[in-house]
């Protein structure tokens, strides 16, 4: 348990580079799928770190504990088992810490055109949000954007990395809700 | 006549491109099945000696300016330069007459002959025509005047003049192009607007890379430029004036994210797609009105294209289930499906001409640029690859630049043009990796 601790508190703080990313875009910090080496150096479990435990009403949390993004099938936006059950938990979460609104974002893998995928994107973004609205989350709470096949988090051409691209993710913004 | 023998190799190009005959690809009866065969042609082969300089000062640009008229021409993949070295006399005055018995020796076709005139800033340009194995003038003797910083441009309309009068085309090469400028690892891509000529001289960058920008349009008259930004966080089009890079965003429906423009042929009419609510339409508006809805289906409706009459709206919809090709009134209305082979069509765009249908396809993992009829019939794919996308016509409709993009955690994408018959596949040099041309119209 201090290991996950430790390694959470540690890819918290890597993971502010993305609150500062102009782009905002939920991109592939550390802990999104990269696993830690638990051996690593600082990492190793001695239970020497006592302090910095994530805060379950942070937005590091939800990304990490809770999850923030849903997976597509190829060309799909509708949401299968895991992706309801992963959109349950957001809205639990969501509705839990009513002080922050969300922005969702849809990502399409690289095979299709640009103009398609934006038109795929906003698809996918819009079927996550409708499930969270389904989960009780307030619709004024959320936005979406799509960036089609702009920002792929796996940059390799096989369907291995294909089927990480083509995602909705839920990006936590603290403030009032969104006009 | 030995005018037809002199415009034998690049009129048999042109009209193999306008009517599909051999060495063209060409598409099959019954089931739709097709076949991308390369026709060979040879390049007719010219004699351009280095343009003469009137006066020293003249003499620097002399030189540049005939390696750009000849770069040009050789680069259409219809002409064939004859090297200096091959020649048995050269030409040190520009004169009416030349000695034709000369330049058949070397069969050369075509024999183009300049003069460069240069006072302070203003250099002027004149060249001649001939019809070598006719032995006689073809057209009149021509002048471009301007200023040193448009030297490419004197090139350039030179190098029209005489595309033009041996193929009875109009020309292309004095027009740019904007398109995407990218930098950086493919999960991290920064994007810049930037303007270029049609051969990849003069970059301008027209914004920094702060946001996201994608898929830049010329209007008719080449002095602004659509494109999509992340500016705000959200895609939003924006019309650049590319003279002053002043921007103003377009006017789109509330609560909408907004890609995919493109400008009417009256140059004030904007198509593009908008996503409400996560479902895509296509949408026009006209300045200072609101934006009035086209396509209402739930299915995506985006990358609208105007017929050059401006009467009819060419886009791609993924209604049957997958992406197809669709042609609909200009107003709105019943759309009629066009495209009917296999696979997933995008991204169509009418010719300047009207006659043909530029789209890219994807089918069995691989992407083609390829070209049909508007009624969809003729169908015939230019290119092949891992990813080739976005075509846009040059002024003429007889060739097509497009974005190739390479496969893997280094993939990069670049310029190329293709002629419209699949021949003369050529990689458009660019600074760094780019994205999303747009052929501007041929420069005034």
């Amino acid at each position: 348990m201090t290991t996950l601790r430790a390694a959470l508190v540690l890819t918290a703080i890597l993971g502010l580079s993305a609150c500062s990313n102009p782009d905002r875009f939920g991109s592939g910090n550390p802990g999104d799928g990269m696993p830690f080496d638990p051996n690593a150096p600082g990492m190793n479990g001695a239970g020497d770190i006592t302090s910095g435990v994530l805060d379950p009403a942070s937005p590091e949390y939800f990304r990490q504990s809770v999850g923030d993004r849903v997976l597509f099938a190829v060309d799909q936006s509708t949401l299968n088992d895991a992706g309801r059950a992963a959109l349950s938990a957001q809205a639990q979460w969501l509705q839990s810490n009513p002080g922050y609104t969300a922005i969702i974002e849809g990502h399409a893998d690289e095979q299709g055109t640009r103009e398609y995928n934006l038109a795929l994107g906003a698809r996918r973004a819009a079927s996550a949000r409708d499930y969270l609205v389904s989960q009780g989350v307030s619709s004024s709470r959320l936005r979406t954007v799509t960036y089609g096949k702009e920002r792929p988090l796996e940059v390799c051409s096989t369907e291995a990395c294909y089927a990480k691209n083509r995602r909705a993710v839920t990006v936590i913004a603290a403030g009032a809700a969104l006009s | 006549m030995t005018l037809l023998r002199l415009l034998t190799p690049a009129i048999l190009a042109l009209s193999i491109l306008g009517l599909g005959l051999p060495g063209a690809a060409q598409a099959q009866d019954g089931p739709l099945r097709i076949e991308i065969t390369e026709g060979v042609i040879e390049p007719l082969p010219f004699a351009l000696p280095t343009f003469i300089a009137e006066n020293p000062e003249a003499q620097e640009w002399a030189q540049r300016i005939s390696d750009v008229v000849a770069a040009d021409l050789t680069g259409t993949g219809l002409f064939r330069r004859i090297p200096r070295d091959a020649f048995v006399t050269d030409v040190t005055e520009f004169t009416p007459s030349v000695t034709y018995a000369n330049w058949k020796a070397i069969n050369a076709q075509a024999l183009i002959t300049g003069a460069v005139n240069v006072s302070g800033d203003q250099i002027n340009v004149k060249f001649r025509l001939f019809d070598v194995f006719s032995e006689a003038p073809l057209g009149e003797g021509l002048q471009f005047g301007g200023t040193s910083g448009s030297w490419r441009r004197l090139a350039h309309k030179v190098s029209d003049a005489v595309y033009s009068r041996i193929t009875g085309e109009t020309g292309y090469f004095d027009s740019r192009v904007v398109f995407v400028s990218e930098q950086g690892p493919k999960n991290e891509r920064q994007k810049r607007l930037a303007v270029m000529d049609y051969d990849g001289a003069n970059v301008q960058y027209l914004t920094d890379s702060s946001s996201i920008v994608l898929a830049p349009r010329f209007s008719p008259d080449g002095t602004r430029v659509l494109y999509t930004s992340y500016e705000t966080g959200f895609p939003q089009i924006y019309e650049m004036n590319v003279g002053t890079v002043s921007r103003i965003p377009l006017q789109v429906p509330a609560e909408s994210m907004t890609f995919a423009p493109r400008y009417a042929p009256d140059g004030r009419t904007v198509v593009f797609s908008a996503s409400i609510g996560g479902n895509t339409d296509i949408y026009a508006v006209q300045p200072g009105d609101t934006p009035r809805q086209l396509t209402n289906a739930p299915s995506i409706e985006t990358a609208p294209s105007y017929s050059p009459d401006g009467s009819q709206i060419v886009f791609e919809s993924d209604r049957s289930g997958t992406p197809q090709l669709y042609i609909m009134p200009a107003g709105g209305g019943e759309p009629r499906r066009i495209s009917n082979g296999a696979g997933r069509y995008g991204t169509p765009v009418w010719s300047p001409r009207g006659d043909l249908i530029a789209f890219t396809k994807q089918n069995a993992g691989r992407f083609h640029i390829g070209v049909m009829r508007t009624d969809g019939s003729e169908e015939r794919l230019l290119t092949a690859s891992f990813l080739d996308e976005g075509p846009t016509w040059a002024p003429n409709g007889r060739v097509i630049m497009f974005t190739r993009e390479s496969a893997g955690a280094g993939g990069q994408p670049a310029l190329f043009s293709v002629d419209v018959s699949g021949r003369n596949l050529t990689q458009v040099n660019t600074p760094n990796a780019a994205s999303d041309p747009a052929w501007s119209p041929l420069l005034p």
